[in-house]
């Protein structure tokens, strides 16, 4: 069980608890506990963290929260974790690490995201576009931190599989992309192959979507998966890699932050602009900055074989050698 | 309301970001730009700007007619730039063994049933069917970003087009 009072606390907000972490909120704060220590995080920052691990099944790698606390996938279990990734937590020995069956944390986010997560408040949203997080318990937001991440077999738009977006199936264009092209590609198919000629406007698609910093499927070659996303203000959580990682930059900018995966110490800057093509290594951690809302193609290599050449060091740190 | 101006890159306009280094060796991050490894490209050369594995993203510079090709999985062809054309073939035989990677080159025209034409944009996605067969055709000069899979005419040019200080 992961709420671990009934009774909501003087504000009406539930605790919750799995295994040794238990995590409260009050109207600006999330507090988190654990057997040898404790943390405050701001509540809208952490809704909008658990918001993306619980979008992403915990992604690939790990997923800090900030310098502190984060989840770690091992693709069917999961570790929390407390100054696991943080020198000075490991050095004063308070670091704090616990495994949960993948379902069993997620299900422990989940509630707490419909129990904290007020009316009008969209963790999934750019700070400029929804209200407050903050304040006693008002009302819920389920429909916003339950969205359906986007997934095609071979590409959006392919008969039977993810629709293209419009005004109709509920996706307006955003503001910062209005003076995107919306014309789609002619498509002059010869009578009997209408199903098998396939092509969209990824552009357009891109600039309906109501989601910042949330990658989801478009094509899929194999395992070789375009991930792309729309991005505005920071990247939430701080993502550390456990396979290579490349981003392709479509429009405006995005600057990146790398550090060190396992100390945090600063490696690098990445400034990307349209066109730019970058790896994130292996053994790195990023977060990412968009001040104009921007596109990022986000490649992932979905392959199954990965987890275990990770476990036998047998996958490549680097992209490339050169 | 904030009046947005979304930037996109061209072959005429792009501004390549880079690589700050504090402590680290650039080439680890394999830091490129597509509209300047087309614009240094020969027409239709797949050029690597990403390598996964067996996974590659190939930068192809648009420009006349391309060669047909055959391939054996799909691939998706987003255009950059320009206006670019796609023939698609349905071939009467099989051209290209199903369990290879990446896409092969025809000697000439294929042979069975011409499928139609998608005229692509910038920002449009094209699905090139497996077993299928297809050839480009742009009339000025376009940017193609391919995401298929490393095959013989996948060429590598890693310490020409990344950032190495």
């Amino acid at each position: 069980m992961t709420i671990t009072d009934e009774a909501p606390n003087r504000l009406g907000y539930r605790q919750f608890g799995v295994g040794g972490f238990t995590f409260s909120r009050d109207e600006y704060f999330v507090t988190v506990e654990w057997p040898t220590g404790n943390h405050q995080m701001p509540v809208d920052h952490w809704l909008r963290c658990i918001q993306r691990d619980v979008a992403w099944g915990f992604f690939y790698g790990i997923v800090n929260f900030d310098s502190v606390i984060g989840t770690m996938n091992h693709y069917g279990t999961v570790d929390m974790f407390a100054g696991r990734f943080n020198e000075a937590y490991r050095r004063a020995e308070v670091d704090y690490n616990e495994t949960f069956g993948h379902d069993e944390l997620l299900g422990c986010f989940k509630a707490m995201l419909s129990d904290w997560t007020n009316e009008g408040y969209d963790p999934f949203a750019a700070p400029l576009e929804t209200g407050s997080a903050f304040g006693p318990s008002s009302g819920s937001n389920d429909e916003a931190v339950t969205r359906r991440r986007v997934v095609a077999d071979r590409m959006v738009s392919v008969p039977g599989d993810e629709p293209l977006r419009s005004d109709d199936s509920g996706f307006p264009v955003n503001r910062a992309f209005a003076d995107v092209e919306q014309g789609e590609p002619v498509i002059e198919a010869t009578p009997g192959y209408e199903d098998e000629l396939c092509s969209f406007n990824l552009f357009a698609y891109l600039s309906r979507s109501d989601v910042t910093w949330n990658p989801s499927v478009v094509s899929a070659c194999k395992e070789s998966l375009y991930c792309p996303t729309t991005e505005e203000f920071t990247l939430p959580v701080i993502h550390g890699n456990d396979r290579v990682e490349w981003f392709v930059q479509l429009s405006d900018e995005i600057q990146w932050d790398v550090e060190d995966r396992d100390t945090g110490a600063k490696r690098a800057r990445v400034i990307m602009r349209a066109g730019d093509v970058a790896a994130m290594p292996a053994d790195i951690r990023h977060t990412g900055y968009s001040p104009k809302r921007s596109m990022l193609l986000v490649w992932e290599n979905g392959s199954p074989r990965i987890p275990e050449m990770i476990a036998k060091g047998e996958a490549p740190v680097h992209p490339v050698d050169f | 309301m904030t009046d947005y101006r979304t930037v996109f890159g061209s072959l005429e306009d792009y501004a390549k970001g880079g690589v700050q280094i504090v402590d680290d060796d650039p080439k680890y991050y394999a830091f490129s730009n597509i509209f300047e490894v087309a614009s240094q490209a020969a027409p239709y050369e797949k050029i690597a700007v990403g390598k996964n594995l067996e996974y590659v993203l190939e930068a192809i510079r648009a420009e006349g007619t391309s060669e047909w090709r055959a391939t054996p999985h799909d691939e998706f062809a987003l255009v950059m730039d320009g206006t670019v054309r796609i023939e698609l073939f349905d071939p009467s035989a099989e051209l290209v063994d199903p369990s290879a990677g990446g896409s092969v080159t025809l000697g000439g025209e294929p042979e069975g049933n011409p499928m139609g034409t998608v005229t692509a944009q910038r920002g449009h996605m094209t699905m090139l069917p497996a077993g299928k067969a297809y050839r480009m055709h742009c009339d000025g000069v376009g940017v193609v970003l391919l995401q298929t899979i490393e095959g013989p005419d996948t060429v590598f040019r890693w310490a020409d087009i990344c950032q190495t200080f």
